[in-house]
């Protein structure tokens, strides 16, 4: 009845897991409670989630960032303090079954639930705006794709209370991934969390590509699009290209472990390294499509903030169509080890080489782009600073990885943990938190607290440089990763300094979330009345903070770079051309829809079936999914109009803060 | 939408701009459009699953090789069966255009019937290896061939499935909008499907099977 599950999952005896069960199955029933006591339910469910403003989904996509961001980081501290403590004879605190889940889910975490919905969440939020345009080009599948990521997330977080996680590393290479050598529910809970949250990220990255190629403000060409437009094209195009190798690897995995077949298995013919070779075939990609919306953030950023259009606008989209072509000729120097031969690994280490050029033709633009201008020193330019220096750092020890010899005697240390640290944290996570400070009063109409953002910087960028510095110098010193204790005592002194750098990240991360209780509370202070609270440029910075759910009353005429910046030039030469009212003419929206939510309840309860491997509830599972599916295509209404009346009311509130704005 | 009051196709000196700059496109295109970067997709999918047949096609572990198995009469029917049903699909397009539902209906009857004659031939393949003994458990190859070959089957199981909704969506709600792109996109996803059997019929059953 119940497949593979019993009692026997629920970690009574091991203390650790049973605390932090409790503690996340408290949190999560004081936030319903919450939610139910007040009455905020139909609230919830009518504005948010039932909602397929792509606004709204963007910012749902950052929340589940942000508590991934904790939960990941959480793992960081155990690992952390591990290390430092488990030296000579110590065992630690953490026994190594416990100790292998922990940075299997931290790495997996981070890159699937935190840094993967962060860069959507901003795609999302920011780029119809940017376009000029009403909405993405599939709202409904919008809201499908987050409720499915956040299906991912939710069974990631189960298999902390029922079952275990993987103790394979976030890749789970075979064949210890194999159901001989891993035989429990943790590498099924990380294949189906991935599987499903995967079919996700395809659809999204679908419908932002077709957004960006086939729904832009007319006037708008390809080279009048914003800089983050172009990144996030080339980031789309990659989840496109590589997400299906990454369904069908896990795919093959799965029917490795659940029926017996062959493909990565030691017996039967079968090839473990050709798993290492598909899943970085869609890995190396991954890291650009992380990577690539945060250039375009950093872009915008840099430019805003020093009054001065991009500098190389034109280089800067080459680089990005470069990067993004050669992202998928290099995933070998994740193995170079492998053995493929000199001739192989030559050519993989050139092509990583290469990729230098592009990223270092963006570093000088950014440089240029600052040169002369005005800068002004806010939270977000501080981030991208912070990212100019450390991803730079990053970058110079990946080009020596990228050198076959070295690789051979760096592989698997933790030289190399440092590194992709260097470029997820300085590159990935300072871009994201760069979006969030810059795109925030446009979501919400105020803008965030300075002070603590500037804080939360200071913290992470300093902490990052105390955790991770010595990394770099204990994997010159021969230390390997996933350790979960060590004979060399030389190298605790190092440990204990990552340690010291880890907590100091808490202290980022807790400005982080003092930031926004602060912002909140003082939100009256902050407020943004004009719609435009940098100075902006781009489009988005045209309609009202936050931006009401038709984004724009007319469509706006693009009439080149930087559209807002000459729309504001033209009404400050003209200020009788701004007070002319336009026509006004209704607006047709697409509706709520649940599909998104009930599907995604669907595709949860199929995952866990499927883990525990209960088969009556696989079934249903998937009949309510495609009767879900069914209900939507049976639907006569897609669409409502927003009345005249609404608009144009909306509109003239907006005009009249705009028009004393320019005036001023 | 407003766009197109907007949209006059020119630049600021009457230079005319480039499409690229005309605004939204249709409703119609941008469906088709999102259809056709899905099939990309689902063909890169495929393609990983090709090169691993490609790599394990030789890993047969001492059992049978494509070329004791494979019967290249069944094939040639399972293909002959898939190709018309295009042929037919194409015609029902054509009924769709004209907006007849009898000629719709029986354009979809012919396409569903091939398509069906080809899922019985393939399981009956697939049964006749089991029953032989060379199950997907048996080798590397016979696993990467049952996916691979199985992967499109399941494609052309849910094309049915599809087939049928749309029909009695065409039944229940006649020829509007919604109901117009949706069966464009299924006939693209038929369409790709015939184009991914013929990478099959090449790399599995043509050059498989002389190994």
């Amino acid at each position: 009845m119940l497949g593979k599950l019993t009692w026997d999952a629920i970690p009574f005896n091991e203390p650790i897991d049973l605390g932090a069960s409790l503690g996340m199955i408290i949190a999560v029933v004081f936030v319903l409670g919450l939610v139910t006591v007040k009455g905020w339910w139909p609230y919830l469910w009518r504005e948010w989630l039932t909602s397929v403003d792509h606004k709204r989904i963007g910012v749902m996509y950052c929340v589940l960032a942000l508590v991934m961001l904790l939960r990941g980081f959480a793992d960081a501290l155990l690992m952390r303090s591990q290390q430092a403590l488990a030296a000579g004879g110590a065992p630690g605190y953490l026994p190594p079954e416990h100790y292998d889940q922990i940075f299997s889910a931290h790495g997996t975490i981070m890159i699937f639930f935190m840094a993967m919905p962060f860069m959507i969440g901003l795609m999302n939020f920011a780029l119809p705006l940017q376009l000029g345009v009403r909405d993405v080009a599939f709202p409904t599948l919008n809201s499908v794709s987050l409720w499915l990521t956040a299906s991912g997330v939710l069974l990631t977080n189960v298999s902390l209370v029922i079952g275990e996680f993987a103790r394979t590393g976030w890749l789970a290479y075979p064949p210890l991934s194999e159901l001989r050598f891993s035989p429990g529910v943790g590498v099924d809970y990380y294949l189906w969390s991935l599987q499903i949250s995967g079919v996700g990220t395809l659809l999204s990255g679908i419908n932002l590509v077709t957004t960006i190629l086939k729904m832009r403000a007319p006037g708008m060409s390809y080279m009048r699009m914003p800089v983050f437009c172009w990144t996030s094209l080339a980031a789309n195009l990659l989840i496109v290209a590589a997400f299906p190798i990454l369904t069908a690897t896990f795919a093959m995995l799965l029917l490795d472990r659940y029926l017996g077949f062959h493909f990565f298995t030691t017996d039967g013919g079968g090839n473990p390294m050709m798993y290492i070779n598909l899943i970085w075939a869609w890995g190396h990609p991954e890291v650009y499509i992380l990577i690539l919306p945060a250039f375009g953030i950093f872009s915008e950023v840099i430019s805003t903030f020093s009054g001065k259009p991009l500098f190389g606008y034109r280089s800067m989209v080459a680089a990005t169509m470069a990067i993004c072509v050669l992202s998928f000729v290099v995933w070998l120097h994740h193995f170079f080890t492998m053995g493929a031969g000199a001739d192989v690994n030559g050519f993989f280490g050139v092509m990583t080489m290469i990729i230098a050029v592009p990223t270092g033709v963006k570093v000088y633009n950014w440089l240029f782009t600052m040169y002369g201008g005005r800068v002004r020193f806010t939270a977000a330019i501080h981030w991208s600073l912070g990212f100019m220096v450390t991803f730079v750092l990053g970058g110079m020890t990946g080009v020596l990885l990228a050198v076959p010899p070295a690789d051979f005697v760096l592989h698997n240390s933790l030289f190399l943990i440092a590194h992709f640290h260097n470029v997820i944290i300085g590159g990935v996570l300072f871009g994201a938190m760069a979006g969030y400070t810059y795109w925030f009063p446009k979501a919400f109409g105020f803008t965030l607290h300075e002070g603590w953002g500037k804080a939360s910087f200071w913290c992470w960028f300093v902490g990052f440089y105390v955790a991770f510095m010595p990394l770099y110098w204990l994997g010159l010193m021969g230390m390997t990763r996933r350790m979960q204790h060590y004979d060399n005592m030389a190298w605790q002194p190092f440990l204990l300094v990552a340690a010291a750098g880890a907590v100091l990240i808490l202290c980022g991360i807790a400005c982080t979330v003092i930031q926004l209780v602060v912002s909140i509370r003082d939100r009256a202070a902050h407020l943004d009345r004009t719609g435009d609270p940098w100075n902006g440029r781009t489009l988005e910075w045209s309609t009202a903070s936050p931006p009401p759910s038709w984004n724009f009353a007319l469509m706006p005429l693009v009439e080149g770079e930087d559209a807002y910046w000459y729309m504001k030039r033209r009404a400050a030469e003209h200020p009788a051309g701004h007070a002319v009212e336009p026509k006004y003419e209704a607006i047709e929206m697409p509706v709520n829809s649940a599909t998104g939510f009930i599907t995604s309840f669907f595709a949860v309860v199929t995952g866990f079936a499927l883990i525990w491997h209960i088969w009556w509830m696989v079934w249903l599972g998937l009949f309510g999914a495609f009767a879900t599916m069914l209900v939507l295509a049976w639907r006569d209404h897609d669409e409502m109009e927003i009345p005249v009346d609404e608009v144009a009311r909306m509109d003239r509130a907006h005009r009249g803060s705009q028009g004393a704005e320019i005036a001023r | 939408m407003t766009a197109a009051a907007h949209a006059h196709g020119h630049g600021d000196h009457g230079v005319p701009l480039s499409t690229s700059a005309d605004g939204p496109a249709p409703k119609r295109i941008i469906v088709a459009y999102g259809f056709w970067i899905f099939l990309l997709s689902d063909i890169i999918m495929f393609s990983a699953l090709f090169a691993t047949y490609a790599v394990l096609s030789t890993a047969t572990n001492g059992g049978p090789t494509g070329r004791q198995l494979f019967d290249y009469r069944n094939v040639a029917i399972e293909t002959g069966a898939l190709l018309a049903s295009s042929f037919t699909c194409g015609m029902m397009a054509l009924a769709i255009e004209a907006e007849s539902r009898l000629w719709t209906y029986l354009g979809a009857a012919v396409t569903f019937a091939l398509g069906a004659i080809f899922l019985a031939l393939e399981l009956r393949e697939f049964a006749d290896m089991i029953a032989e003994g060379a199950t997907p458990q048996r080798s590397a190859f016979l696993s990467a061939f049952f996916t691979l070959v199985g992967c499109h089957g399941l494609h052309v199981s849910i094309g049915l499935l599809w087939l049928v909704v749309m029909m009695v969506q065409v039944w229940a709600k006649g020829f509007r909008d919604t109901i117009l792109r949706r069966l464009l996109c299924f006939s693209l996803f038929w369409h790709a499907l015939d184009i991914i059997w013929v990478a099959v019929f090449t790399i599995v059953y043509l050059m498989g099977g002389g190994r």
